[in-house]
């Protein structure tokens, strides 16, 4: 068995090289459908990050407070964190647009970031909620005694030193988000471990497809974490909060 | 859109899902035997002060952090063949993938829960004359893995989630048994509905159970 | 005894090649894995180049068993009935064969494995000795056949399109901008996107896991049509929910030809295989079969394909050929 890396200039549709790598008009190469699965893993995880961390916040932020919401937000973790993902997936594009039609218009994309947005922010909230608690209780008891009310106090005090303090437990999330994104491939979007599967069976040459697809995951997962460094390094208060990894 | 509930009756059950929830519940089982045990020694040779031992287990337990499951699982099955040189079905491959995947995340739990224990007590075992060997073995590991219980547990329910994935592979677990038990009735809908009722009802009490043993455990200390 | 020797040397010479190929290509990627990555990536080479041709039935000899493949939705063909239950056309098909190689081979123990395959890995899990055959709904093409070996073939197809009435679609060209759903891993995906860029219909091709998949696509309005081997679609509208909402309509886009799949360059097994099908066909028990599966009541619904046999199986019949259909 040789290697054989040359399929990547293949047509996609006529399967035979192509002079540059890339096709023109319509007809795309291997290398150009798997950069364009790369973009829709991308942009799965970005926009599910988006909705993990805004919702993931909210409800660990609910479950600090001494009211009736505590048990909402319970509820929700409780609920998105005991279901396989793979199943919630499943859920959000079979179940839930039978019982609301109005979803069946919305894309596989948006459903599937939906589920792995839902499903990350039960972590994040865990984790919100574990960085609030760390706090020392005087720093909400000082908060109220300069006269803040509950909402400034978090916004102004409470949650920018959790929110650093767990920074990183998120760099953690953001990456296992990048590699839940591998889920949506059970519906159909097109993202890079259904290229894999499909590809494979179209040109036979398994090996390099997986590893070229193994090493784009990687390479995202390690992009991500500098990323996330460099937004430690950034919010850092020296002598306060904040390691420098 | 109706419902129909007679779906959940107990033959449709029984036959498609029981078989697949045995196997979901045997991988759990063997992947989280065999996950701790590798994970164990992999813990060993992060913490150990050799090259030879410290940098393929990091570059080991990394590569598996930072890989999809699904495309480990497609790894393995692809790989597994020419490696052993005789056949094996999709589940003895996710078996083994579970075992080598979940290794590296139990070594990390592992890990910190050496690192936790005071130094005092490996000074103390040294005082002791025990060998490097016999401290591991009697004095910190034992600890150790007593203080990580209740993480090593919620690990196992994750684990027991992540089996759903074995899907990829074609594997018959549970999520397949209830899918071929919607689609062969034609009532998709129910069947995935039932599916995360399960799921949920198994992981939740489970997760229970580890916070009671949490409560325990810390009382003691 | 020079097998180890073989294979260092081998190594050896793979390690040059590939050092020179990527290393003077300038590849970004291989220069760019560290140095243990590299090895193990190079032991995989040493392992695989190392393995020797395929002998199945030596294979099955040895282990007493044989990997038959198997898919869970292709109606009537290969489908699961019951869990660990594959049954079909193709599935008795491969249970006659088993028969012939316990004969062949004087061992009447070996036992039958079965082993799961979708669209998308049927090839490759053939190919690299997980599943020794797999007679289901695999379309016998030239490309295919640089991967694997086909036997005889057992039926002829034709991909067409199944809509819903409702939405008066008669033919591809009335998709144009639409989305249309069809299985990943099939000639049809292909073929998909080869059409709709040759006429200019803008598709939008959904990939589903599976037919069953699929055809929830177009049930659930998330897609306008489904494409798939005739066949298929009318043994998916056969057990859905109301078959009168459904239609398979358009012009034969593609004639396939349906054929069991074995490993490439495995001449003894190929001969047992093809020697099998072609006496089920001369000695009329290949006619009953068909009229088991096609023609009758069949499991989970009880309920009839009525498809009579088509011209060109019967003049396939008269003159078995293992080539593809066009």
């Amino acid at each position: 068995m040789a290697w054989d890396w040359q399929f990547f200039c293949n047509s996609t549709i006529t399967t035979e090289a192509t002079a540059s790598c890339f096709g023109k008009g319509g007809d795309i190469t291997y290398l150009q459908w798997m950069l364009s699965a790369w973009g829709w893993t991308v942009s799965v995880a970005a926009l599910a990050l988006v909705i993990a961390l805004l919702s993931g916040v909210a409800i660990g932020v609910l479950r600090t407070l001494a009211s009736r919401w505590k048990l909402v937000a319970m509820m929700w973790v409780e609920l998105f964190r005991n279901i396989p993902l793979l199943v919630q997936v499943f859920i959000w594009y079979h179940v839930v647009p039978a019982f609301i039609p109005a979803l069946q218009a919305l894309s596989s994309f948006l459903l599937a970031s939906i589920a792995l947005g839902l499903f990350t922010s039960a972590r994040i909230a865990e984790q919100v909620r574990s960085g609030i608690q760390a706090l020392p209780r005087g720093q909400s008891q000082a908060a109220s005694a300069l006269g803040l009310s509950l909402v400034q106090s978090y916004r102004y005090v409470i949650l920018p030193q959790s929110l650093r303090i767990i920074l990183p437990a998120l760099t953690s999330e953001v990456m296992n988000v990048v590699k839940n994104s591998s889920v949506a491939f059970a519906v159909s979007v097109t993202e890079l471990t259904l290229f894999a599967m499909q590809a494979q069976e179209e040109t036979a040459r398994g090996m390099e497809i997986y590893l070229a697809v193994t090493m784009l995951y990687v390479i995202t997962a390690l992009t991500l974490n500098r990323i996330m460094a460099w937004i430690e390094s950034m919010t850092q208060l020296p002598g306060v909060i904040g390691v420098k990894a | 859109m109706t419902f129909d509930f007679t779906f959940f009756s107990g033959s449709l059950l029984q036959t498609y899902v029981l078989h697949g929830f045995l196997f979901s519940l045997q991988l759990t089982v063997l992947a989280t035997c065999g996950g701790i045990v590798l994970g164990t020694v992999l813990a060993l040779m992060r913490l150990s002060q050799r090259a030879l031992f410290h940098w393929p287990a990091t570059v080991y337990v990394n590569g598996m952090r930072s890989i999809p499951l699904v495309m480990v699982l497609l790894w393995f099955f692809l790989l597994m063949p020419f490696l052993l040189g005789r056949s094996i079905g999709a589940e003895v491959s996710a078996v083994i993938t579970f075992i080598a995947f979940e290794a590296a995340f139990f070594c990390e739990i592992i890990r910190s829960g050496i690192q936790s224990i005071p130094k005092g007590q490996t000074s103390a075992a040294i005082a002791l004359g025990l060998s490097q060997q016999q401290t591991l073995r009697w004095i910190v590991l034992p600890q150790a893995l007593r203080n990580m219980t209740p993480i090593l547990l919620t690990q196992v329910i994750i684990l027991f989630q992540d089996t759903s994935l074995v899907y990829a592979i074609g594997a018959y677990d549970m999520l397949k048994g209830f899918e071929i038990a919607g689609k062969n009735s034609g009532r998709p809908v129910e069947a995935y509905l039932a599916a995360a009722l399960i799921y949920f009802l198994i992981c939740f009490s489970l997760s229970q159970l580890v916070r009671h043993l949490q409560q325990r455990t810390s009382f003691t200390k | 005894m020079a097998y180890p020797v073989a294979l260092i040397l081998e190594e050896k010479a793979v390690r040059v090649v590939i050092n020179q190929y990527f290393f003077n290509q300038g590849c970004k990627i291989m220069k760019a894995l560290p140095l243990c990555m590299r090895t193990i990536a190079l032991a995989g080479i040493c392992l695989i180049s190392g393995i020797t041709q395929a002998d199945t039935l030596q294979k099955i000899t040895e282990s007493g068993a044989i990997t038959l493949g198997y898919r869970e939705s292709s109606i009537p063909f290969s489908y699961l009935a019951e869990p660990g239950k594959p049954s079909g056309f193709g599935v008795d098909i491969a249970n006659k064969i088993v028969e012939a190689v316990r004969k062949k081979t004087g061992k009447k123990d070996i036992k039958v494995v079965f082993q799961a395959v979708t669209s998308q890995n049927r090839l490759p899990l053939v190919a690299n000795g997980t599943v020794d055959l797999e007679c289901g709904s695999t379309t016998n093409n030239a490309t295919r056949a640089k991967e694997v070996s086909f036997a005889v073939n057992y039926f002829f197809a034709e991909s067409r399109l199944l809509v819903k009435k409702s939405a008066q679609i008669k033919r591809l060209g009335d998709l144009s901008n639409k989305t249309v759903a069809t299985t990943t891993g099939t000639t049809s995906f292909t073929q998909l996107r080869k059409l709709s860029l040759e006429k200019n219909l803008n598709l939008s091709v959904v990939p589903a896991k599976d037919h069953a998949d699929g055809f929830l696509l177009l049930e659930s309005g998330r897609a306008q049509a489904f494409m798939m081997d005739d066949v298929l679609l009318a043994g998916l509208v056969m057990n859905a929910k109301n078959p009168a909402e459904y239609e398979i309509v358009g012009e034969p886009l593609q004639t396939e030809a349906y054929a069991c799949v074995l490993r490439k360059d495995d001449a003894a097994f190929k001969v047992l295989v093809d020697e099998t099908l072609i006496g089920l066909m001369k000695s009329g028990e290949f006619e009953k079969l068909y009229k088991k599966w096609f023609e009758s009541a069949i499991p989970p619904n009880g309920k009839n394909l009525a498809l009579p046999m088509s011209q060109r199986l019967k003049e396939n019949l008269k003159s078995p050929s293992d080539q593809p259909a066009s």
